[in-house]
């Protein structure tokens, strides 16, 4: 069962999802745990008007950055921005739409929107200029303001494990955004370093369980880049 | 004489107690881990889904699936957890971590912080820090006492975008360590031989006594 949900490479997997105004969410913080060979294949493809959910948008030439280059991309809604020079051209010449959200809000509106909830109530912004044009509310005291969840077309989503039926097993801080990224997704396609059949992974080690994954193949990878490679003094 | 770099980081190390999760922000705060005072175990949270971080790794341990919010290379530790990022945003939201210890371009006597953006400069975004300075129990900023074109930092009002709002409980420059109080900005112990004159003439705060 289920093993109608592999693909044999990026390119097939893809297949009739591709077109222009996807909203995207994209797994990965930095360059760490992204789905790199995804995103290749969305630049390959050429579609753009693309909104992308991310934390960051890649550095410059590397990850979500190929796709500012080739100007696929027409909003991003980001936690943090710096390290990407395209990036900065693109925003200051108005070329690229911009919102900002914190990072524990923007994971929260992407969980809450795989989750059902259409909104929350957090302290993250209150008296800043994220709270500006929000609802705001006092509860039990305390000054809260309003965000609304994120829903996207496609979540991109890189794993270290899965199996056949799509359940994952992330490593080390390469989970980070990935799982919140893909339960928020009305369809969403996983790369991974070693697809196993089913019955492979401890059904209790499964960090992401296969109900929120659509499509799964094993990646091709050279060597994992490293944004800042810092040794101990 | 002012406090040096290292000895601001040594001050603030001094805040971290034993059994304190902590998280370390960018820049100079990371800095502090290197100064925990013997026989104190802190364990430190990094937002981008890691509790329990190590320290740089050697050349032979790098692993580009560790690192930490800075998107450094770090190690893990035989107590090392990961988790998702909104998980670690549940930590710290929810006041699960004791202390956070972050850079500042402005800190008003009230308490409000501005780190994250300088009109009309490219903007890079707040990151986490928004949110840590909600959610953590304590939150303690280490900067300069003085802008590079010496306008005070400690301010009545900042003048820039805030981070949060009545947030800050301690700040440490080069020039002392100071409480953030109800009624004002009090000096907690000034670096060697600065006087006080020098502190308020170097200060747009309201410092109490």
């Amino acid at each position: 069962m289920s093993s109608k949900k592999v693909y044999q490479n990026a390119h097939e997997a893809m297949q009739g999802i591709l077109r222009d105004g996807l909203t995207i969410l994209s797994g990965g913080f930095g360059i760490c745990g992204i789905a790199e060979n995804i995103t290749e294949e969305i630049k390959n493809s050429k579609v753009k008007d693309l909104t992308v959910v991310s934390n960051n948008c890649g550095i410059d030439g590397y990850g979500l950055g190929t796709l500012l280059q080739t100007r696929q991309i027409k909003k991003m809604i980001s936690s943090y921005v710096g390290e990407n020079k395209t990036f900065e051209e693109q925003y200051l010449n108005g070329d690229l739409e911009l919102e900002f959200s914190p990072q524990g809000t923007l994971a929260e509106r992407c969980r809450a929107g795989g989750a059902g909830i259409p909104a929350f109530y957090t302290k993250t912004g209150v008296g800043t200029v994220i709270a500006e044009g929000k609802e705001t509310k006092v509860i039990d005291g305390v000054e809260y303001l309003m965000e609304r969840a994120i829903k996207g077309d496609l979540s991109i989503i890189k794993a270290w494990k899965g199996d056949h039926s799509g359940n994952l097993i992330f490593r080390k801080a390469a989970r980070n955004f990935n799982p919140p990224m893909a339960k928020a997704g009305n369809i969403c396609v996983v790369e991974v370093e070693h697809l196993v059949e089913i019955g492979d992974l401890d059904p209790d080690h499964i960090h992401l369980p296969g109900i929120y994954v659509d499509r799964i193949f094993e990646g091709t990878y050279t060597e994992k880049k490293i944004e800042f490679v810092t040794l101990t003094e | 004489m002012p406090w040096t770099r290292e000895e601001m980081c040594s001050i603030a190390a001094m805040e971290l107690k034993d059994g304190y999760y902590c998280n370390l922000g960018i820049g100079m705060p990371t800095k502090v881990a290197n100064y925990i005072p013997e026989g104190v175990n802190v364990t430190l949270q990094s937002e981008n889904g890691m509790l329990g971080m190590g320290p740089f790794p050697k050349k032979n341990q790098v692993d580009a699936d560790i690192i930490n919010a800075g998107k450094q290379t770090i190690t893990e530790l035989p107590e090392t957890s990961y988790f998702d990022s909104s998980d670690s945003f549940a930590m710290i939201r929810g006041g699960h971590i004791d202390l956070s210890i972050l850079g500042a371009l402005q800190v008003s006597e009230e308490g409000d912080l501005a780190n994250w953006m300088i009109p009309g400069k490219m903007v890079k975004g707040m990151g986490g820090a928004m949110d840590l300075v909600a959610g953590v129990k304590k939150v303690l900023i280490l900067m300069e006492h003085n802008a590079k074109d010496g306008q005070p930092k400690l301010l009545k009002k900042c003048t820039l975008p805030l981070t949060g709002k009545s947030v800050v409980n301690t700040v440490i420059t080069d020039l002392g360590k100071f409480d953030i109080l109800p009624n004002g900005v009090k000096i907690n112990q000034a670096a060697p031989n600065v006087d006080i004159d020098e502190i308020r003439s170097r200060t747009e705060a309201t410092i109490i006594d």
